[in-house]
């Protein structure tokens, strides 16, 4: 049947090539909105750009200065704290609950959304409210010390060296259930024929978890890692709305700076520069995950 | 049958129960936490705000807070509240869900069930676009808004969304058309089905949980989104959250907290309602594939 | 109804401003941060004016960090290449903008109406560029002030307070009685702000001129700066433990509530102590910032006008003539507790303290000592101010002793320009 095996041809070629049509304006607006725009935040941070974009080049003198600036340490520190522990705490909490939640509770359809509400919430919304609360002399400290428990003390927002703790309270509030939404999906994936068959075999609870559940939410605890991950690195009204970087600049992240040197210091060409850092830093991270992830799958 | 899988085969004791719930309880106060303080500072008299009564519940129950930022409260030059921008969100963030939606469930189709050479490094390229700080596209984005003709519309914040969401909506359903049996899809082709008629009768009738997915994080970010609603919106599209930070935020005027709080909570309602209702259906979705990395 | 209205007059006109087609009604498209409570209603006086003159007002509010987000969209709506008709503004952002070449022209007005005449020539430093008038100052607010609790100081038989030392002994006083001896809030700008007056006093106007306008680092670091660092010390000593990160009008409020007996603020608080029911001269006093007296400090508001088209500049004009209309400098005053940006308007609606304000702002006018504020723009460009913000809160918050915090003064300086 030579004529019908041609005609298949045409419309295999045809067929191939929808996809990719289809396919092309997403990626033509991620080449220009994403890649392009990365591309001239580069050559803006070798400019001499102050209120507007300049295209006076100066070379790298905009990254000598930017590690000059005491503040940008304090930023990238602060960066590695915050990230290390929201990431942390949360896929902690997150999988807590969500195990906690698995055992026939009660009432789970009262709790979950509870425990969802805060990612439906903005800072802008929550910020006062979470600022009142921190403040010592409005909030938890206040209220304790009216209940008659005096000695009580939690003033971290006012206190340098531990305000970036208050940021990860809030961010831990905000983020953690969803975490825990995602691994509680995650936990109803798994065939409970394997657990039964691991109980009988006389595994206790502890150890069902540790050795069978909790490897087999390995996607979720992935899926979990680029979620938080990305929140982490674009923080920004959290700082904004709790603490403004304080007190002083203790809790300044690179965000927050990257937005103060493009907007309100007139400085965009360090402003660029270290924005092209963050995505550095971005890279440095995701590439090998994202390739170790999507690579493993082609197999 | 699905009542019974959802459970799970572990069992516990009596004791470990009631730790249990003490937990779940313990955290769920955590997490109402600043909505109490919200609400009921919203219900207060201003005086007694400022008296210092933060945390305790309101003494005299009012309701005039709320009416005041729904409909009178200034914002801008214009004692109007937040009501007339509560439609320019909702115009911004319909179209835009829609299409970033639409766009992702399209990629993930075609990233999974037509693969070609150099797909993987396509769908790298779209994921890392979600790392992209924001703040860095501002002045090049306004540029490209202005040469488009769309700066300061709707329209124009409705592209900017559709771009950034891109990224996370192919993610979520590549992830999940992933697990879908490539073997239907071929089955259909050599039927004679083409690419859209799959798409149509095959993937869409069984993309529901993670279309819910989708479109509730799309939603949330999208309406809670300050940047670019405060950088891109003219005054004919200025969405909820950069009228609620202009009611909330006077430099150097008397701040009228109980009426802040109420226009916050307001503000947050939409996407409030959206979890409430298609929560179940979230984790439900997020079952169904997303996490399926 | 009200609002359906609006919202389709809003939409008409907009319309119209898209199209670019022929202007069929004049209008200005004005963004401001001055979004929320008696302020926006101030503003909305000078709406109502150019409604009455047949020109549409397109509104263009954006809050927050005293007008950073209305700059940030600013940046964005020059790039975009619509600017709007007029932009509030501060100090050196009026400057920087004439720069770019980025502003219009309103010699015109301003000589037809005679501004160089009525406008502080200090003002006007920051109104005109080259020569040429570029904006419309709404008002000026003196940052050197004192708000005190008056019944505290009559507990506690105290007068007000004329020497620095007075000012230490009084603040003691409140604090040995149990209040807070100076109400604060712990932003950068606010204690940037104290620091200004705190500089004069320590090494009066020279020093501030030579510090803050010329930059100069031998002021910057001179025996004189470390002084006035470790007046920022004492002052810190009588600020309560809390006050990091609290809104200026909470401090406020400490004041008010009689928990505090002194805070240092522009004249802005006095709408807070006025909100609440409180008289000038009974139930609080203002006073200069001791060993300021003399002197003042200001930040003006202004409408900077950009370059738009051809169409719109008769309406551009006609705003800028209305903001500086007599009329409408009382009325929107009055609510927002500065005084005219022009000296020859009559106070007398003003109450006691805006009186006194308005007083001392034509005194100093004449003796050369109305000073810009270097924490509120008026001194030096925005690199600037915010580097002497990070050293000014870093020692108050104890990161640097008042020897280092100067040497820190000079070094930030020195990298911001």
């Amino acid at each position: 049947m030579p004529i019908q095996s041609r005609q298949a041809d045409l419309r295999t070629r045809l067929q191939d090539l929808i996809p990719k049509i289809v396919l092309a304006p997403s990626l033509a607006v991620v080449l220009i909105f994403v890649y392009g725009f990365i591309a001239f935040t580069v050559y803006l941070s070798m400019t001499d750009s102050k209120m507007l974009p300049s295209f006076d080049f100066i070379g790298l003198e905009n990254f000598g200065r930017l590690f000059a600036l005491p503040a940008w340490n304090t930023a990238l520190v602060n960066l590695v704290i915050f990230a290390t522990l929201y990431i942390a705490i949360c896929t902690v909490i997150g999988l807590g609950l969500a195990i906690l939640l698995d055992q026939k509770i009660r009432g789970e359809g009262v709790l979950r959304p509870i425990y969802l509400y805060p990612m439906a919430l903005s800072f802008i919304v929550t910020g006062t409210a979470w600022k009142w609360f921190l403040d010592p002399g409005l909030g938890l400290e206040n209220t304790m010390h009216l209940w008659g428990w005096t000695s009580f003390e939690f003033n971290w927002i006012k206190d340098r060296n531990m305000a970036i703790y208050t940021l990860v309270l809030a961010a831990v509030w905000q983020t953690s259930g969803f975490v825990m939404a995602m691994f509680l999906a995650g936990l109803r994936g798994i065939d409970n024929e394997i657990l039964k068959a691991a109980q009988i075999d006389g595994a206790s609870n502890v150890a069902l978890y540790r050795r069978i559940v909790i490897p087999m939410l390995r996607p979720a605890f992935l899926s979990a890692f680029v979620i938080l991950f990305h929140m982490a690195i674009k923080s920004y009204d959290l700082v904004i709305a709790l603490t403004g970087g304080g007190p002083g600049r203790a809790t300044e992240l690179p965000a927050t700076f990257m937005y103060s040197y493009t907007f309100t210091r007139n400085s965009m060409g360090i402003g660029a520069a270290s924005a092209v850092i963050m995505l550095m830093t971005v890279a440095a991270i995701m590439i090998p995950y994202l390739y170790s992830e999507l690579g493993a799958k082609k197999e | 049958m699905s009542a019974v899988s959802q459970d799970t085969a572990v069992k516990t004791s009596r004791v470990a129960q009631v730790f249990i719930y003490l937990t779940l309880v313990l955290f769920a106060l955590f997490y109402l936490l600043p909505l109490y303080v919200m609400l009921t500072n919203s219900l207060k008299p201003l005086s007694e705000i400022t008296g210092g009564d933060m945390m305790s519940l309101p003494r005299a129950l009012t309701f005039e807070p709320w009416l005041s930022a729904w409909a009178t409260a200034q914002v801008g030059v214009s004692p109007t509240g937040l009501r007339p921008y509560f439609l320019n969100s909702i115009l911004m963030v319909v179209p835009a869900v829609a299409i970033s939606t639409v766009m992702g469930a399209l990629n993930g189709y075609i990233l999974t069930k037509w693969r070609f050479r150099g797909d993987t490094l396509l769908f790298g390229l779209m994921l890392f676009s979600c790392f992209i700080p924001f703040q860095i596209v501002l002045i090049p984005m306004a540029r490209m808004l202005g040469l488009m003709g769309i700066a300061g519309t709707t329209q124009g914040l409705v592209l900017v969304h559709v771009v950034y969401g891109i990224g996370f909506s192919t993610l979520y359903f590549r992830n999940y058309y992933a697990s879908f049996p490539t073997e239907l899809v071929r089955a259909a082709m050599i039927d004679g089905a083409g690419f859209f008629r799959i798409f149509w009768r095959i993937m869409l009738p069984v993309s529901g949980p993670i279309a819910v997915v989708t479109i509730i994080w799309q939603f949330t970010n999208i309406w809670n989104d300050f940047l670019f609603g405060a950088s891109f919106a003219g005054l004919n599209a200025m969405p909820m959250t950069v009228a609620l930070n202009n009611l909330v935020n006077s430099s150097t005027g008397v701040r009228e907290y109980n009426v802040h709080f109420a226009g916050a909570i307001m503000a947050a309602l939409p996407t409030l309602l959206v979890y409430i209702v298609a929560g179940r259906f979230f984790v439900r979705g997020l079952m169904a594939g997303s996490v399926k990395g | 109804m009200r609002g359906l209205n609006m919202s389709t007059a809003v939409v008409t006109a907009a319309m119209m401003l898209t199209s670019g087609a022929a202007i069929a009604q004049e209008q200005v498209e004005v963004l401001h941060w001055w979004t929320s409570g008696g302020e926006a209603a101030a503003l909305n006086v000078l709406k109502e004016d150019l409604q009455a003159q047949g020109i549409g007002w397109l509104d263009m509010p954006v809050a927050g960090g005293g007008g950073e987000g209305a700059m940030t969209v600013l940046r964005a709506r020059v790039t975009a290449g619509s600017p709007p008709t007029a932009v509030q503004m501060l100090g050196f952002d009026i400057l920087d903008w004439a720069a770019e070449g980025s502003l219009g022209n309103l010699d015109e007005v301003a000589a037809a109406e005679g501004w160089d005449a009525v406008v502080p020539t200090a003002l006007q430093g920051f109104a005109k560029y080259d020569g040429h008038w570029v904006s419309a100052p709404v008002n000026v607010h003196s940052t050197n002030w004192v708000w005190a609790n008056k019944a505290i100081l009559d507990e506690l038989g105290l007068a007000q307070p004329t020497t620095w030392d007075e000012f230490v002994a009084a603040m003691q006083a409140a604090k040995d009685a149990g209040y807070v001896g100076l109400a604060h809030g712990g932003q950068p700008w606010q204690e940037a702000t104290m620091f200004d007056s705190v500089v004069i006093g320590a090494g009066g106007t020279d020093l501030y001129k030579r510090a803050f306008m010329d930059l100069d680092p031998a002021a910057l670091s001179s025996p004189e700066m470390v002084e006035a660092f470790t007046r920022m010390e004492t002052l810190r000593s009588f600020v309560d433990d809390n006050f990091s990160g609290r809104d200026w009008n909470l401090a406020s409020a400490m004041v008010i509530n009689k928990e505090a007996a002194f805070q240092i603020m522009g004249d802005w608080a006095k709408g807070e102590f006025l909100n609440a029911g409180k008289v000038p001269g009974t139930d609080f006093l203002c006073f200069r910032v001791p060993g300021s007296e003399g002197t003042v400090t200001f930040n003006a508001d202004q409408f900077a006008m950009f370059n738009v088209n051809e169409g719109f500049r008769p309406a551009q004009q006609k705003m800028a003539s209305a903001i500086m209309s007599p009329s409408f400098q009382i009325a929107f005053n009055k609510v927002k507790g500065s005084v005219p940006a022009r000296t020859d308007v009559s106070g007398d609606e003003l109450d006691a303290c805006g009186q006194q304000g308005m007083a001392e702002l034509a005194a100093a006018a004449e003796a050369g000592t109305l000073l810009g504020s270097a924490a509120q723009g008026h001194a030096h460009p925005a690199a600037v101010k915010n580097a002497i913000y990070d050293v000014v809160t870093a020692h108050f918050n104890g990161e640097y002793d008042a020897a280092t915090a100067a040497q820190e003064l000079a070094a930030a300086v020195a990298a911001a320009q």
